[in-house]
């Protein structure tokens, strides 16, 4: 076990080398460094010595080693749009992100699961297929047009619910956040709902699949044949085996909620990471663009590097394939 | 390959009624116009595609000649007559008085043509790195896998996001973002077809008649690859379509002169929110139109084109 975390630390060790040579490829060989990481603004002496303090006067193996040694220390230069260090800007702004993608998570898995199971046992219902078609819409309809829809039903039209911003905050832990009171939960609800669905329809997608499937097992039979209590065989047995690939899957999408949380929170003003990279790429405040780019690549190594020794410790034939 | 042979041996049990031909593509036909929803997923993209490739015919107005637009008529309901009188706007216009009717047409010719241009390259170079890697097999099959496998961890919109932040806008980038983050879609499809076909008889007879590589790969283990290929990029056109909407939306794909349906509904958005809805709403259900057609089809060609579900 040991050698295999050894193993697999150290491949997402290369990969995050790969990912950040990549990007410092596209950001200082393709374009202008001198352009990207400075201030158009600046003047010629601000230039000069922004130029010797970045070391693009440098050869450029040299410039890659002064980039990861500034990266490894969180120096990615100041954002242009707000004058404070670009790494600054962004871990402001990550709490929110944050909030949003673990609040869409738990809709996701509190509706999910028991809407899978559901489906799983009466595939032939109504209700069973109308989960189904759910589910579908879930995967095709593009997440911007539902959040518009939403905001149109619930902002607009019924006005029940507010259509952007994150609205009053309250500190956790030191940590702001919304969903502790009403007033800033409400904020919370329609933008979490639209970065859910896709979730929700892949957890629903996976419960039912496990579940049919569980259900055709000898353990399954066993049980009803022992004369245990439907709820008991659903809640206990299926539902004990089928949570593996669920947790595994949910674990993957996490990564990729934060990153569809780009969208959410453009169409709903949601002040966290993902509408920050959208405003940087528009102003082209290029530090905040790099040091995004960094972060969220290392944010999906880690995932990764999470989620596989996690499945590793769950089920040890992935190790043994591995070796 | 035994379950290809079966109808032949029992054909004359149920064999077609008149001189009817049981080939593999009348097979094909007959199973997928047997699904009432595939068949209506086919009939409305037909017509969306008619509306494209038509739509200088078909639209009222032309919505990007500047003379034929009136700023009196702007941000008209669905259904109001123009300030002239001479026509009707049956889904209203935008802030610049344009119909929205024709700038939906000029849309989804902009949305299906990207789409199409992006998944047909993104197949190509899927194809060609797939082929190779299942073909050379050892360290040259390990290293393409890995590449696909670490950027199949990040999500699509991510690679396209970065690409155009990198690239900037127009309709060459966006194609070029959408191709950088599908093809590994491909790439893995085809080479675990290809992996399996490789080890069948007909690839072991080609090479023992001494026929090229070259042959061998395009003639003989290509097209037994295609099946579920097909599938995939028709899924993919879909989310190709949607990708593309998306990053219209967020202002990164197409530059306002070229209108997408996702810029539709973008340029819309702020009059969402006083209630004009029409303006986001029709371009959004021509999009969602769009898609649901291309994923029913996508749907059922995976249950017909599937070698496990064939009776």
């Amino acid at each position: 076990m040991l050698v295999y975390i050894v193993r697999r630390i150290l491949q997402s060790l290369v990969v995050l080398l790969v990912m950040s040579l990549l990007v410092f490829v596209a950001v200082y060989a393709i374009g202008n460094p001198v352009d990207i990481m400075i201030n158009p603004q600046a003047d010629q002496a601000d230039r000069d010595a922004a130029i010797h303090a970045l070391g693009l006067d440098k050869p450029l193996w040299e410039q890659y080693g002064l980039f990861l040694q500034h990266a490894v220390t969180g120096n990615f230069g100041k954002s242009f749009a707000y004058n404070v260090s670009a790494i600054e800007v962004i871990f402001e702004r990550m709490p929110a992100t944050l909030e949003l993608a673990t609040a869409a998570m738990v809709i996701g898995i509190v509706l999910g699961i028991p809407l899978g199971l559901w489906a799983g046992l009466k595939p032939d219902s109504a209700s069973g297929k109308s989960i189904m078609t759910l589910s579908i819409l879930g995967f095709s309809l593009p997440t911007f047009w539902v959040g518009l829809m939403l905001i149109m039903t619930f902002s607009v039209w019924l006005g029940w619910l507010p259509s952007s911003g994150r609205g009053p905050t309250t500190e956790l832990l030191g940590v702001p956040v919304s969903f502790l009171t009403w007033e800033g939960a409400k904020y919370l609800i329609l933008p979490a709902t639209n970065l859910a669905l896709f979730n929700l329809a892949l957890i629903i997608r996976l419960t039912r699949a496990g579940t049919r499937e569980a259900l055709m097992q000898d353990y399954v039979k066993f049980a009803r044949a022992k004369g245990l209590s439907n709820t008991r065989v659903v809640g206990v047995h299926v539902l004990k085996n089928i949570l593996i690939p669920i947790v595994t899957v949910i674990g993957l999408q996490f990564g990729s909620v934060i990153a569809f949380a780009i969208v959410t929170e453009s169409v709903f003003a949601w002040p966290g990471m993902g509408k920050l990279i959208i405003d940087s790429i528009n102003v082209l405040d290029r530090p905040v663009i790099v040091a995004y780019l960094m972060i969220i690549v290392a944010l999906f190594i880690l995932i990764n590097l999470v989620v596989d020794l996690l499945y590793s410790a769950l089920d040890p034939r992935v190790r043994l394939a591995d070796a | 390959m035994d379950r290809e042979a079966l109808p032949s041996i029992t054909a004359p049990t149920h064999a077609p009624v008149g001189n009817d031909v049981d080939t593999p593509f009348r097979r094909f036909v007959g199973d997928f116009t047997a699904s009432k929803l595939a068949m209506f997923g086919l009939g409305l993209l037909v017509l969306l595609i008619l509306c494209a490739l038509l739509a200088p015919l078909l639209s009222p107005q032309n919505p990007y000649d500047l003379s034929q637009l009136d700023v009196v008529d702007s941000r008209l309901p669905p259904g109001s007559k123009n300030s002239a009188g001479t026509m009707t706007y049956w889904l209203g216009t935008d802030d610049q008085g344009r119909d929205m009717l024709s700038a939906i047409f000029y849309g989804l010719r902009i949305s299906l043509g990207v789409g199409v241009a992006a998944t047909l390259a993104a197949l190509a170079l899927g194809l060609a790195v797939g082929l190779a890697a299942a073909y050379f097999g050892g360290r040259v099959d390990s290293m393409i896998m890995r590449i696909v496998d670490m950027q199949l961890s990040f999500p699509a919109i991510l690679i396209a996001l970065v690409l155009l932040a990198l690239l900037g806008q127009g309709v060459d980038k966006i194609v070029i973002a959408l191709v950088a983050a599908q093809w590994a879609y491909y790439a893995r499809t085809v080479r675990s077809a290809a992996l399996v076909e490789r080890r069948k008889e007909y690839i072991e007879a080609a090479s023992c008649l001494g026929l090229s590589p070259g042959r061998i790969v395009f003639r003989h283990l290509l097209p037994n690859c295609l099946p579920p290929l097909i599938v995939v990029a028709t899924v993919q056109v879909a989310a190709a379509i949607a990708l593309e909407a998306t990053l219209s939306f967020l202002g990164l794909g197409l530059p306002i002169t070229e209108p997408s349906l996702g810029l539709l509904i973008s340029n819309g958005y702020t009059y969402l929110l006083s209630g004009k809805y029409w303006i986001s709403f029709f371009p959004g259900v021509a999009l969602l139109a769009t898609i649901v057609a291309i994923n029913l089809v996508a749907d059922h060609l995976r249950d017909v084109l599937n070698p496990r579900l064939q009776r």
